[in-house]
């Protein structure tokens, strides 16, 4: 057989007559399935089937992981429908091949598996997985606004029956070792000590390929397919809208359609997908998710690896920062002045670790490493330092004071603070380059952005050793220029108060949050102010209204007065029971629907052109990034900014003054919108 | 090696460096919040945390524990891997009875003088109220047979032979405190010694009053610096040992019914040690590594010693362990400024003092011309005991020398000596020096 040279496959026969197929795409730290990936491979197939040798395994050449996917900045790169359907078709027709040979093949995996990736395992008669904490396996492209498009969507749910195979794909969640074997996606999991080996002697073996049970085939007949679609679309319903995520919605239309004919399912999903990736909701998502990727190497670390973090404050931010960073592997030290305070914090912890982790030895070795510390004998050890005490100028002053001589040499010293300017904090420092702030949102454990605030004096090996470390935890770090209310909740503040503006002028907050969430924010603004607190609101709008010259609300004085501060006293704009707000049904005729929409979402637009103007951030890019994983903006829009240039860069603003005419000078469209019209 | 054994020729006395423990936690009739490991490992992460050295940078890590759980097989490695010394420390466990934690402790001490060891974490640890319920040897034997039993026949057969009385359970603590040799429990032990040196029911329950209300005074004064708080997954904590009864009264105890000899006897549960969860650490350190982590001193150990005597007698282990250190080191009474003698029973405590008032007993039974004369009170368990704060049996040992040393630096004293009694007819002691 003549040998020939592939750039990202690897061939080797074995004693035993196998093929032995590694991948390795070249100048890439991971496998990714561009298109010249999988012509290589299409023609990997034709070579192996002309050997006709024992059987065929597909393995990772790489360090970590079998592929991660679909290559998705090519993605971008998909300019029509044909061209779409063009790179499906190549993945078709090579998974088809392999499907179709005459010997048995069998994939290796190990780390993530996913999307595509997943997709050509399951073209495979057999998928044998490493058994360790690095397995992702998953389809989880409706996150990116399309579905499986390379023939994943028919396998995954001839291998596992449509109820799991749908409910897979349409959240798009990934497995872990164990699930990926108890849902069968995977024949085994195996330790590594018998990894290599058990390929082999699975193809040896030679079993049946798995099959779902034909008892749950039988869903995939009509009439139970129609009647499972509808149950399907009911619940994807109660979380999101076709109009806003359509991906979802098409694959039980393809299902629905073609169910019980593999061929017809095959070409349905190519064009689907190929339809799906030229939609806008897509486009947005594949941005948000560059934009995530973005972030996370927003670190150019100097070899810092923090190990331990030492919290001071163990209040609901302060003990929630401390249980997370335990949870990802860091040596925690959380300190206040009496039992009293830490021991809320120790029961949360234990909640969160008892929901992520499950197992009682996995949840001990991390409440091990979350050390109460009322003596603050962790702080010498730390590598990070993070104040989250009360919200007092002075107090915090003369904390840092103290600190700073008890510290490492490289130890970040940071401030949890989420209104006080750094420039106010570091006065009296020895060396005021060194105080950064790490300003997390709450709840901590699933909020993603963390700011990274930094003020004129902050030095640079400081912000970026602060970027890093929030890498190492699994979050996303946005430096933002040290300004009152900083990024986030600067941002948010005008919105909020222009929502009780508009309860103040008589329309239900049912009526103003349903407007939010159609809109496709995660949650209302009444109904946000009220899980905030509007304690909180209140004093984050005060320090923000001499700036931003904001009326606040004579009602949100008034009901903070009373102590109705929202979800957490049991009434607020909406009264609670069980931790639920009680809502009637909303009424609004489709122009005043509107009407409300623009008065939120450009008051949040708005803000976000003066921040730029002030620079807040490095560009809108890092504005839109900061809004999506901060606030929930809607992703499928691809954040408030790009959100704007799809409506009309001119037409934003023009509606602003119309909207200053009607409802006055809140609304004046700031100096930044003319240099964002003359940039479009 | 060779080397190391050479140079310690000159190592004289173990040095203890600090030490912590957890608040004692009564036992309430259920599994409590904290396994024996989490015991452990709670006290000593704090204890750990404020060293000048790395937990890896220990030499050796030893606990006593006499009845740690099913899942915790040789719980000092155990806790020396939950406490992140590393997998390069090893780990071992000792079981001496009411003696572990003390055993340990003694392991250290003679790993150090040997030159083994510089550095070592030794302690005890209990959780009485995890002491497991057993199935009984008739129901092991018949689920034995029915599991191997093949055809459905001889399974129907074995189901036919259950009886529900094979199902009445074991209660591990109550054997654990029951001597296997002269079939006595602990407490009838005590009612031995009460009845061989007189004492009445009257000097006990004054005894264990007095116990609580030493108890009490130590928390309000602050002397229990010594103690780590716990806290749980339910949003509790614990600061203090929740045994002590501050309203504690000689009437109140005089309605308590005996507890062992139940008809006629005096030791009732008011004047015996409590059934409680506990941990605690020492540090031990050789000169080497005193110099070399610049640790501060907060006690040496000039001598340690064991002994037996007749398990029916096991109360009177302290006279027993601590009379050949005396005569050693040439210490009469007034030498030595503290004493712990740990409160398995005050019936027990006042018979130790008796024994080595009495000058028969000390001539026969402890080899000594004369008696030895009288432990003044006001300096014997001056923060109140066991009775008071409770006897996690593996924890003990550990507490009494620890606690020493904070007695000793508080009131500026010098000698004190830590005993306890030893279930089984054994006695241990520790001479301090600060």
């Amino acid at each position: 057989m003549e040998k020939k040279k592939y750039h990202h496959w690897k061939l080797e026969t074995d004693d035993d007559n196998i093929v032995w197929c590694y991948i390795d795409v070249k100048n890439s730290s991971t496998n990714v399935l561009s298109s010249e990936v999988l012509d290589e491979f299409s023609d990997v197939i034709d070579t192996v089937s002309a050997q006709a040798p024992a059987g065929m395994i597909i393995a990772s050449a790489k360090e970590k992981g079998f592929i991660a996917g679909a290559d998705i900045k090519e993605f971008t790169t998909i300019e029509d429908e044909k061209d779409a359907l063009t790179l499906l078709n190549r993945g078709h027709d090579a998974f088809s091949k392999l499907e179709a040979l005459s010997f048995p093949t069998l994939a290796l995996i190990k780390g993530f598996c996913l999307g595509g990736g997943l997709e050509l395992a399951l073209a495979c008669d057999y998928r044998i997985a490493l058994d360790d904490k690095n397995i992702r396996i998953g389809l989880p492209e409706v996150l990116l606004g399309i579905h499986p498009g390379f023939g994943g969507s028919m396998r995954l749910i001839r291998l596992v029956g449509p109820i799991l195979g749908m409910q897979l794909m349409l959240q798009g969640r990934t497995l872990d070792a164990r699930k990926a074997k108890s849902s069968g996606v995977v024949d085994y999991i195996v330790p590594e000590r018998q990894f290599m080996k058990s390929g082999p002697i699975q193809i040896q073996r030679k079993p049946l390929p798995k099959r779902a049970p034909r008892h749950l085939n039988i869903l995939n007949k009509l009439p139970f397919r129609q009647l499972l679609a509808k149950y399907l679309r009911h619940q994807l319903n109660k979380k999101i809208k076709q109009r806003h995520y359509p991906a979802p919605y098409k694959l039980i239309d393809v299902w629905e359609q073609y169910g019980d004919n593999e061929k017809a399912m095959l070409k349905a999903e190519a064009l689907s997908v190929a339809k799906l990736a030229n939609n806008k909701s897509s486009r947005n998502l594949v941005r948000v998710f560059l934009l995530q990727e973005r972030l996370k190497e927003n670190k150019h670390s100097d070899g810092f690896e923090p190990e331990n973090v030492h919290v001071i404050g163990a209040g609901v931010m302060g003990g929630d920062i401390a249980s997370w960073c335990a949870l990802q592997g860091m040596q925690v030290g959380l300190q206040d002045r009496e039992p009293k305070f830490i021991a809320p914090a120790i029961q949360r912890a234990s909640k969160l670790y008892k929901r992520r982790l499950k197992h009682p030895r996995l949840i001990r070795g991390v409440m091990d490493r979350l050390l109460p510390d009322l003596n603050g004998y962790n702080l010498n050890k730390a590598d990070v330092v993070i104040e989250a005490i009360v919200e007092n100028v002075e107090i915090k002053k003369e904390l840092f004071q103290d600190l700073e001589s008890k510290l490492k040499d490289d130890t970040i010293l940071a401030t949890n603070t989420s209104s006080i300017s750094l420039e106010l904090l570091t006065d009296g420092l020895k060396d005021p380059a060194r105080l950064v702030g790490i300003h997390f949102f709450n709840p901590v454990s699933r909020m993603q952005l963390v700011e990274i605030i930094y003020s004129a004096k902050t030095g640079k090996e400081w912000i970026e050793r602060a970027q890093s470390f929030c890498c190492q935890i699994g979050r996303l770090p946005l430096p933002v220029k040290s300004s009152p209310g900083f990024l986030v909740n600067r941002i948010l503040t005008p919105y909020l108060m222009e929502a009780m503006v508009l309860h103040e002028e008589g329309i239900s907050a049912e009526t103003i949050d349903k407007v939010a969430v159609d809109f496709g924010l995660p949650m209302g603004p009444v109904e946000l102010a009220d899980t905030v607190g509007l304690d909180i609101c209140l004093s984050v709008a005060k320090n923000l209204a001499e700036k931003l010259e904001l009326n606040i609300p004579q009602r949100l004085e008034d009901m903070v007065a009373k102590g109705m501060l929202g979800k957490k006293s049991g009434s607020g704009f909406y009264l609670y029971k069980n931790g639920e707000p009680q809502k009637q049904a909303s009424q609004s005729s489709g122009i005043q629907h509107r009407e409300i929409e623009d008065r939120l979402v450009l008051r949040i637009l708005n803000e976000c052109a003066a921040c730029l103007r002030e620079e807040l951030v490095a560009d809108a890019d890092m504005l839109d990034a900061g809004m999506i994983f901060g606030t929930g903006f809607p992703p499928f829009l691809g954040g408030p900014l790009n959100y704007a240039r799809s409506r009309g860069v001119k037409e934003i603003s023009s509606r602003l003054d119309e909207l200053k005419e009607k409802y006055g000078q809140r609304f004046t469209p700031d100096a930044h919108w003319e240099k964002l019209v003359e940039e479009t | 090696m060779v080397e190391k054994t050479r140079k310690s020729a000159s190592q004289k006395y173990v040095y203890i460096v600090d030490g912590s423990r957890t608040p004692f936690l009564r036992a309430t009739g259920v599994p409590g919040p904290f396994t024996a490991s989490d015991l452990a490992v709670n006290a000593g992460r704090p204890l750990l945390a404020r060293q000048s050295f790395e937990p890896a940078e220990l030499d050796e890590v030893i606990l006593g524990c006499v009845m740690p759980s099913p899942d915790e097989a040789n719980i000092g490695r155990i806790a020396a891997l939950r406490l992140g010394c590393g997998e390069k420390v090893p780990g071992w466990s000792v079981q001496r009875n009411c003696g572990s934690g003390m055993q340990s402790i003694d392991c250290g001490v003679q790993n150090i003088l040997n030159g083994r060891s510089d550095l070592v974490l030794a302690g005890g640890t209990e959780a009485m109220s995890h002491a497991p319920l057993m199935f009984n040897q008739a129901f092991a034997t018949w689920l034995g047979i029915y599991t191997y039993s093949r055809t459905p026949q001889d399974k129907l057969k074995q189901i036919l032979k259950f009886r529900p009385g094979m199902l009445s359970p074991i209660i591990a603590l109550l054997r654990g405190l029951t001597d296997p040799v002269v079939g006595l429990n602990m407490g009838q032990t005590a009612e031995v010694l009460a009845h061989r040196f007189g004492i009445s029911r009257q000097a006990m329950d004054e005894y264990a009053v007095n116990s609580h209300l030493r108890l009490a005074a130590a928390h309000d004064a602050g002397r229990m610096n010594e103690i780590e708080v716990l806290y749980d997954a339910n949003g509790k904590y614990y600061d203090h040992d929740n045994g002590v009864r501050r309203d504690s009264a000689v009437e109140k105890l005089a309605k308590l019914r005996p507890a062992f000899d139940r008809d006629f006897g005096q030791v009732t549960a008011g004047n015996s040690s409590q059934i409680t969860d506990g941990a605690a650490w020492v540090i031990l350190a050789s000169d080497k590594a005193v110099k070399k982590h610049k640790l501060p001193v907060i006690g040496k150990i000039v001598d340690t010693n064991w002994a037996g005597l007749l398990p029916q007698q096991m109360g009177l282990g302290p006279v027993h362990a601590m009379t050949p250190i005396m005569k050693k080191h040439k210490l009469k009474i007034d030498d030595i400024d503290y004493w712990e003698i740990n409160e398995a029973f005050a019936a027990q405590v006042l018979s130790c003092i008796e024994a080595w008032k009495e000058s028969s007993y000390c001539r026969n039974e402890l080899q000594s011309r004369s008696a030895f004369g009288e432990i003044p009170l006001e300096k014997l368990n001056v923060d109140g005991g066991a009775v008071a704060l409770g006897h996690p049996v593996g924890t003990s040992g550990a507490r009494i020398v620890l606690h020493l040393c904070h007695v000793l630096e508080q009131n500026k004293g010098k000698t004190a000596m830590a005993s306890l009694c030893i279930g089984g007819g054994q006695g241990g002691a520790v001479l301090i020096e600060r």
